[in-house]
């Protein structure tokens, strides 16, 4: 690990002013930054430590129905509260299928939107061909071993996914990013915050040096939603295909409004658009639901080794419509 | 030096408070809260094994909550109360009933990875955490054993709640 400064911040608006500074990283939870600063895929000169601030770790219910969740709040601290586990199931169990007891009670909710890729060619400790390490490098995985890669969205520069489980559920709920900065903050719609994998060499969001995640917003309530999580293991394990399910009913149990969100497919959460949409109108139970949802995968192009994930996230989907469609919130 | 005015520094001037004891080191802003146990501190108790939060066996608890030690900077937990495996058992060497729980059911064969077990398990069963074998199981996954006494790791977790 390469050297590196440490401070704590005295307040926000010290924390952005600093933060401005090229070099500077803030330091929240520290779960992925300390393993970055490990390999040089980060190597900040300045290490501002936030963790501490006050006001950052709240979760409050907003006027219309929706919550506000305060960016340091601990993942463990969010899937638990009654709240959220009432208002959005799908929330609290993506949260509680990712990392482990330990890991969620370091890691921020905020931090977690901003881990990078799993992708072993870019963590691995030699330098491999990679364009997210060191662009220009080429790929690895475009025609390595691409089994646990994307089958959306991708590049010939980058086939990585993104590893965020919470993301995936946020994606589906709509969330915003709220962030604050030196010239004034942002929302951001999470489904705009992933930048596409060719886009701004070790940038994958859009956020801008010293620009810091305040807060995140969830509009209403999703009572009727639930994260289905596929993985090697039955715990403590990436996604190999994830599914974040939010459905409305309307009074003959008919869909009026579905919200499909992938993890582990691209270099962000992948909202079903095409499947959203046939969906609309149909009975949970139809035997059209499945073409519906097949809408949703006629972009999907796979890799050499990861067709499997388009029949996989297919059947995943229509399980997770199948479960909530049974659910009595 | 931590507190009031925002100064990056390299070289540290920390106090930690560990199993209750106060104690005061200069380190490097690198060092982490793992190795400030174990190389300053000489509490060689807390284990190292990946070194990269993914195996559990450095689990300590920070102001009461169970953490991997390898992933927070020892500057981080500085002025906050640190608990180890060196923390557990009372003043006349009694076993803390999950350490006794460990040795009754034969939940271990290396022992390396015990004391993050032990640490893990003193949160899960403070957390609630313990109400099935599946829920023990879910909630103890962050600590790996790969002598894999995982059955008797969940029947001595179960015991020491069940005390």
């Amino acid at each position: 690990m390469q050297g590196f400064t440490y401070a704590r911040a005295a307040g926000v608006s010290e924390a952005l002013a600093a933060g401005r500074e090229p070099g500077t990283a803030f330091l929240a939870g520290g779960t992925e930054l300390l393993n970055w600063m490990r390999l040089e895929i980060a190597t900040p000169a300045r290490v501002l430590d936030i963790a501490h601030l006050s006001g950052l770790d709240a979760i409050e219910t907003l006027p219309d129905g929706g919550l506000r969740v305060g960016a340091l709040a601990r993942l463990n601290d969010v899937a638990l509260a009654p709240a959220v586990v009432a208002r959005v199931p799908v929330l609290s169990q993506a949260i509680l299928s990712a990392a482990s007891a330990q890991i969620r009670n370091l890691a921020t909710i905020g931090g977690n939107l901003l881990q990078k890729t799993r992708c072993p060619y870019f963590r691995a400790e030699e330098m491999l061909p990679c364009n997210k390490k060191q662009p220009g490098s080429g790929c690895a995985a475009r025609d390595g071993l691409n089994d646990r890669h994307a089958i959306f969205g991708w590049s010939d520069t980058c086939v990585a996914t993104h590893p965020s489980d919470p993301a995936v559920a946020l994606a589906a709920l709509d969330a915003a990013v709220i962030t604050a900065r030196g010239g004034g903050g942002r929302r951001i719609p999470i489904n705009e915050f992933y930048l596409p994998p060719d886009a701004g060499q070790d940038r994958n969001s859009v956020l801008e040096q010293g620009e810091l995640i305040t807060a995140i917003e969830i509009p209403g309530s999703a009572p009727r939603s639930t994260y289905i999580k596929i993985r090697e293991r039955e715990s403590y394990e990436y996604a190999t295909v994830s599914v974040a399910v939010a459905l409305d009913l309307d009074v003959w149990r008919r869909i009026a409004r579905a919200r499909i969100a992938l993890g582990s497919v691209a270099a962000r959460p992948w909202r079903l658009t095409g499947a959203e949409q046939a969906l609309a109108g149909l009975q949970p139970g139809a035997a059209a639901i499945a073409a519906a949802v097949e809408c949703g995968f006629a972009e999907a192009r796979p890799l050499a080794h990861n067709a499997y994930k388009i029949a996989l996230g297919r059947n995943l989907v229509l399980r997770a419509i199948r479960l909530v469609a049974e659910m009595t919130p | 030096m931590l507190t009031g005015r925002m100064e990056f520094r390299e070289q540290l001037d920390l106090t930690f408070k560990v199993n209750g004891r106060e104690h005061s080191i200069s380190l490097d802003a690198r060092v982490t809260l793992l190795d400030a146990l174990r190389e300053y501190l000489g509490l060689t108790g807390t284990k190292k094994g990946c070194n990269f939060g993914e195996c559990g066996t450095c689990t300590v608890h920070l102001d009461g909550r169970r953490v991997n030690a390898c992933l927070v900077l020892a500057a981080a937990a500085a002025g906050r109360e640190i608990t180890t495996i060196e923390g557990l058992a009372d003043e006349r060497d009694m076993l803390h009933p999950v350490q006794q729980a460990f040795v009754d059911q034969d939940a271990f064969q290396c022992g390396f990875c015990t004391p993050g077990q032990i640490m893990s398990a003193v949160a899960c069963i403070a957390e609630g955490h313990t109400r099935s074998d599946a829920e023990i199981r879910e909630w103890m996954s962050g600590n790996l054993c790969r002598c894999a006494a995982y059955p008797q790791i969940v029947a001595a977790v179960r015991q020491a709640a069940g005390d």
